[in-house]
């Protein structure tokens, strides 16, 4: 394996049985990225992208197949070290944007850092809503905020902790185009600046189309 | 660990901030200010009836003896700052002239009595007065029954041994007179300086000497420890635990009263802590799942949650003691002229054991779902409707039980009670569940035939099905718990109150002899006394059970040695008294008339470990009689009726030469006829008892009184379990509020909806509170109080109207506010 290599998949497949019957979700994909990449994971709705990040994320595990983040192999893994591996080297962005309520901007860009015992986390959270232009938002509540405010808030957490990789789902799934597109700059700015890998999955052909690389996905078969 | 720590503490602030841990705080609070102001107020009150127990010694401590007591005793307890009184008892003679009359002669020192007062009157028989102090030397203090035989005025000299006296006051009353018939002869006083004069006291002389000790509580333990360990042979201790029979099953049934209004608070403490915390979990779900996703671990989540529990239930200590000592104190301010003012401050025990029970509840409670928190799959970030695996039921159901039991028993340590209330609860519990989901299911049937928002409010309780399961069973018992106190307090305390009415005979009069019998009755009569009931007496010694010859008999415990001992009075009725419970066997038949049968009651069975169909043989005035036990009764000795260990059949005893005896009540401008009955019928024994019945009438009304202040921590239980289970769907309302008026609904067309929900659900929980409350209440009054209980309507009308009103409109109103919010608002967070 390459060292530049810092997500793998190898012939994941992800198959739940409900009292139909068993049901493949995701069949034999495989896919590895390198440092630096930008990745959009394609399809429509129900194809199996949600099911892949989580796979890829170490959120869920695969029925058959292995994940590598960074070269740990999740599958041998338990939650906790998956959770250890995602603490160290991952951030997410999502659709619902998913910031606790009763915290403020700021103690939500601080979460993270707390939760990896980091001693200056205010001041990092602070310089990380800072770039994200928020600075006078520090002490509002996500319910104070506009959709693409939100947004920039968990943009900020998702960065704050400096991560090799960046997952996001549907960031621009909630808001209007003219923020969509300003929250797609200052997520792909960001990577470019923090040099870190984004796996993104959108079914937005545009976002798509400024990746470096197109991952499509139909009935949970790769099929591009 | 530590960051997980200083991560809950900062966590802890935010959710006390953002108003998620309110429930959960305020049903801590509760439950421990519940807790300790029963605690500190029972603790409070059950001192105060000790000390009340304390005056049937005159003492706190008495010591006994027929010898004169060592002066080291007094010198010993004058150290330890205990005050202490000298008391000789002895009979003997008094004279006038040359009439004469046997008395029970007490003399005693300044201080005597040390507990209570003595009552004097200025007549015989007359209405009596606080005495202050005690006779002056050379003066006398008579027992109104000795001043009517002497015919002899206040003022005039009588002789005691050696010396005159002048009779200064009648006596009416002593503290330690003696509840029971042991001093039979009617009482003098004389000052303690005086007995010296009277020569009666000679080497040899049959005298009782006594030592009276009171003082500071833990003096007192202490002291009676010094006392037991230096005591001689024939020097006999007698403290609070002697006292009556009569008096101790009123202060054990005033006892259980309280600790069943606690337990209740205790109980609905308990679900709405389980209710709170549920709702603690559901609202972390989403931030345990993120902060998963962000690297924490399983373990951390579950510190995190752990610490702030812990915390919280430190602070809802710290607040709920506070708030039940201000309580308490508030209380001793009201019963101040109850209470007596040299009452000990409150102990701080509650303090420990409301900790304790914090923390049993949020093992027991608020566990479960948190050890459910923290396996939430972190791929919910993703998708919604992943949430974690339920628990296996064992743990969540042994951990609720065990955390139950172990707080009821701490706080009551009756396992009985304890193992009745949780039976009844769980059986309530069960039953409401089920008619519960009877309701859900037939509330789909009525919803044809309403309006809009009665449609609604129906459709949401079959729609939220378990939820609604849930819900009626914690208002259901909320209710019960209040029923019970409300309705079924009140009838179990007339009840009692009707077991001891005012007119209940204060006057007992035994010895009488058959041939006087008659004359008696029409004396009574005469007298405006009625015709009481007389009991036929014949004393008796038992020989021989089931052939054993008595001596040989292997007993434990000296009431069992004293009913083989002692001479027993024996009676014969043809039918069952009125205070009388047949527990095994049966009663009289016309056939059994004369028939060798005996009645036995429950302490002498239990003594003599006699089961039906034994043979008991007695030595009946030098006749042998051998009788077959065909059954046990349970006696009620607090309804001061005359009572009989063992009763027979009418004619078996007829040959045997007895006496009978009676009671009766006199009001007190009736006792002056006590002088003419004595002097017409000098033979007969009259004992006064009016001073036990006040003493215990006067338990009654604490009692009850603080029953009613329990009862309205209990009450305060009952509202946070309706706000805890408000809140638990406050989120799905907000919702569906939301989508109703975004849909063109208008807000009072939602609010009728969800009025109709709270009303109907209400209407359940009422009903199935009546139907429980109307249970638990007769078991509770047969097995815990030996009490009739009387089904009361208004419990049903109560249950029905309280449920619906009360859960409708608290319902809806703490709902409002969810109503009200503009349906963008709320979508926009969604």
């Amino acid at each position: 394996m390459s060292e530049s290599i810092v997500l793998e998949a190898n012939n994941v497949s992800k198959t739940v049985v409900s009292p139909e019957g068993s049901l493949t979700i995701l069949a034999d994909v495989s896919l590895s990225v390198a440092a630096g990449e930008t990745l959009a994971i394609v399809g429509a709705s129900g194809a199996g992208k949600s099911t892949l990040l989580a796979l890829l994320a170490g959120l869920d595990t695969p029925s058959t197949g292995k994940v590598l983040i960074a070269g740990t192999d999740l599958t041998l893994l338990d939650e906790d070290g998956r959770a250890a591996v995602r603490g160290k080297h991952v951030g997410f962005v999502f659709q619902s944007f998913h910031l606790i309520p009763s915290l403020t901007a700021l103690e939500n860009v601080m979460l993270p850092l707390e939760l990896s015992g980091r001693r200056d986390a205010r001041n990092a959270a602070r310089a990380a809503l800072e770039q994200v232009g928020l600075t006078p938002r520090l002490s509002h509540y996500p319910k104070q905020l506009s959709g693409g405010e939100q947004q920039r808030v968990a943009i900020a957490r998702a960065f704050v902790t400096h991560p090799a990789l960046l997952f996001a789902d549907e960031p621009t799934g909630n808001l209007d185009t003219a923020t969509g597109q300003k929250i797609t700059d200052l997520l792909f700015h960001l990577n470019r600046t923090m040099k870190s890998t984004l796996v993104l999955v959108t079914h937005d052909r545009t976002l798509a189309a400024r990746c470096g690389r197109t991952l499509q996905l139909d009935a949970g078969h790769r099929i591009a | 660990m530590i960051s997980a720590i200083r991560f809950a503490l900062r966590n802890l602030w935010r959710d006390i901030k953002s108003g998620e841990l309110s429930v959960l705080l305020l049903a801590l609070t509760v439950a421990v200010l519940s807790l300790t102001a029963v605690g500190f107020f029972t603790s409070r009150i059950s001192q105060a009836v000790a000390l009340q127990a304390t005056e049937v010694l005159a003492a706190d401590l008495r010591m006994e003896s027929p010898h004169p007591i060592p002066q080291k005793y007094f010198d010993q307890a004058a150290r330890r700052g205990l005050k202490s009184a000298k008391v000789i008892s002895f009979p003997t003679a008094i004279f006038r002239g040359e009439a004469n009359q046997l008395a029970a002669l007490n003399a005693v020192t300044e201080t005597y009595p040390l507990r209570g007062h003595m009552r004097i009157a200025d007549v015989p028989f007359g209405t009596a007065r606080i005495a202050a102090g005690i006779p002056r030397p050379g003066e006398v203090w008579l027992d109104a029954r000795i001043i009517a035989q002497l015919d002899v005025p206040l003022g005039g000299t009588l002789k005691i041994g050696a010396a005159d006296f002048k009779v200064a006051e009648v006596l009416d009353y002593r503290p330690d007179q003696g509840t029971g018939f042991v001093n039979l002869a009617p009482a003098a006083l004389i000052n303690f300086a005086d007995i010296g004069a009277t020569q009666l006291i000679q080497p040899g002389s049959r005298a009782n000497y006594e030592a009276l000790f009171a003082g500071n509580a833990e003096a007192v333990i202490a002291f009676r420890e010094y006392l037991a360990a230096e005591k001689s042979a024939g020097e006999r201790l007698r403290d609070i635990e002697d006292s009556s029979r009569q008096l101790n099953s009123a202060i054990d049934r005033a006892s259980r009263f309280l600790n069943l209004a606690s337990l209740a608070s205790v109980l609905l403490s308990a679900v709405a802590v389980a209710m709170g915390a549920r709702r603690y979990a559901a609202r972390h779900i989403d931030t345990v799942a993120l902060m998963k996703c962000m690297g924490a671990s399983q373990s951390f989540v579950l510190w995190i949650s752990v610490v702030e529990l812990t915390i919280l239930a430190l602070f809802a200590v710290a607040l709920g003691s506070a708030l039940g000592f201000l309580a308490q104190d508030g209380l001793a301010y009201l019963l101040k002229d109850l209470v007596r003012s040299d009452l000990p401050r409150a102990s701080l025990q509650p303090l420990p054991i409301a900790l304790v029970t914090v923390l049993a509840m949020l093992i027991g409670f608020a566990l479960p779902p948190l050890l459910q928190l923290k396996s939430t799959p972190p791929a919910r970030v993703l998708r919604k409707n992943m949430s974690a695996p339920p628990l296996r039921y064992g743990v969540s159901y042994v951990l609720a039980l065990a955390a139950l039991f172990a707080i009821l028993w701490s706080l009551v340590r009756d396992t009985e009670l304890v193992l009745s209330v949780m039976a009844g609860a769980l059986g309530v519990g069960l039953v409401l569940g089920l008619a519960g989901f009877g309701l859900v299911r037939l509330t789909t049937r009525f919803r044809g035939g309403v309006g809009i928002a009665w449609r609604y409010g129906l459709a949401n309780v079959s729609r939220r099905g378990a939820g609604s399961v849930v819900q009626i069973v914690a208002f259901g018992l909320g209710l019960m718990v209040l029923l019970l106190l409300a309705v079924v307090r009140g009838d179990l305390l007339a009840d009692w109150r009707k077991s001891l009415p005012a007119n209940v005979p204060n006057n007992f009069m035994i010895n009488i002899r058959p041939d006087e019998r008659e004359a008696l009755e029409a004396f009574l009569k005469a007298h405006g006394l009625g015709t009481p009931a007389m009991y036929p007496m014949v004393r008796a010694r038992m020989t021989a059970v089931n052939g054993t010859p008595a001596a040989d008999l292997k007993l434990k415990g000296d009431s069992a040695k004293n009913y083989v001992e002692r001479e027993q009075n024996l009676t014969w009725s043809r039918n069952l008294m009125d205070d009388n419970q047949l527990l095994e066997g049966r009663w009289w038949t016309d056939a059994d008339i004369g028939k060798p049968l005996v009645s036995v009651s429950s302490e002498y069975a239990e003594s003599l470990h006699l089961k039906l169909g034994d043979h008991l043989s007695f030595d009946v005035a030098g006749e042998p009689l051998k009788v077959e036990v065909t059954s046990i009764r349970k006696i009620r000795w607090d309804s001061f009726r005359p009572n009989f260990f063992l009763v027979f059949p009418p004619k078996l005893l007829d040959g045997a030469a007895g006496t009978y005896m009676t009671a009766v009540y006199l009001t007190p401008a009736q006792r002056p006829a006590l002088a003419q009955l004595v002097r017409q019928f000098p033979t007969v024994s009259v004992f006064d008892v009016d001073a036990i019945l006040r003493q215990i009438r006067e338990i009654m009304d604490r009692a009850s009184l603080a029953v009613q202040y329990v009862f309205l921590f209990t009450l305060a239980a009952g509202v946070v379990v309706l706000l805890a289970a408000v809140q638990a769907t406050r989120d799905e309302r907000r919702y569906e509020s939301a989508m109703l008026r975004t849909f063109g609904a208008s807000r009072g067309t939602v609010l009728q909806g969800v009025a109709a929900e709270f009303s109907a659900l209400g209407f359940l929980s009422g009903t199935l509170a009546a139907f429980g409350a109307t249970g638990i209440g007769w078991l509770v009054a047969q097995r815990l109080f030996s009490l009739q209980f009387s089904l009361d309507p208004w419990l049903w009308v109560i249950g029905l109207v309280c449920g619906t009103v009360l859960v409708g409109l608290s319902g809806t109103l703490a709902t409002r506010s969810v109503v009200n919010t503009p349906p963008v608002v709320t979508l926009r967070e969604d």
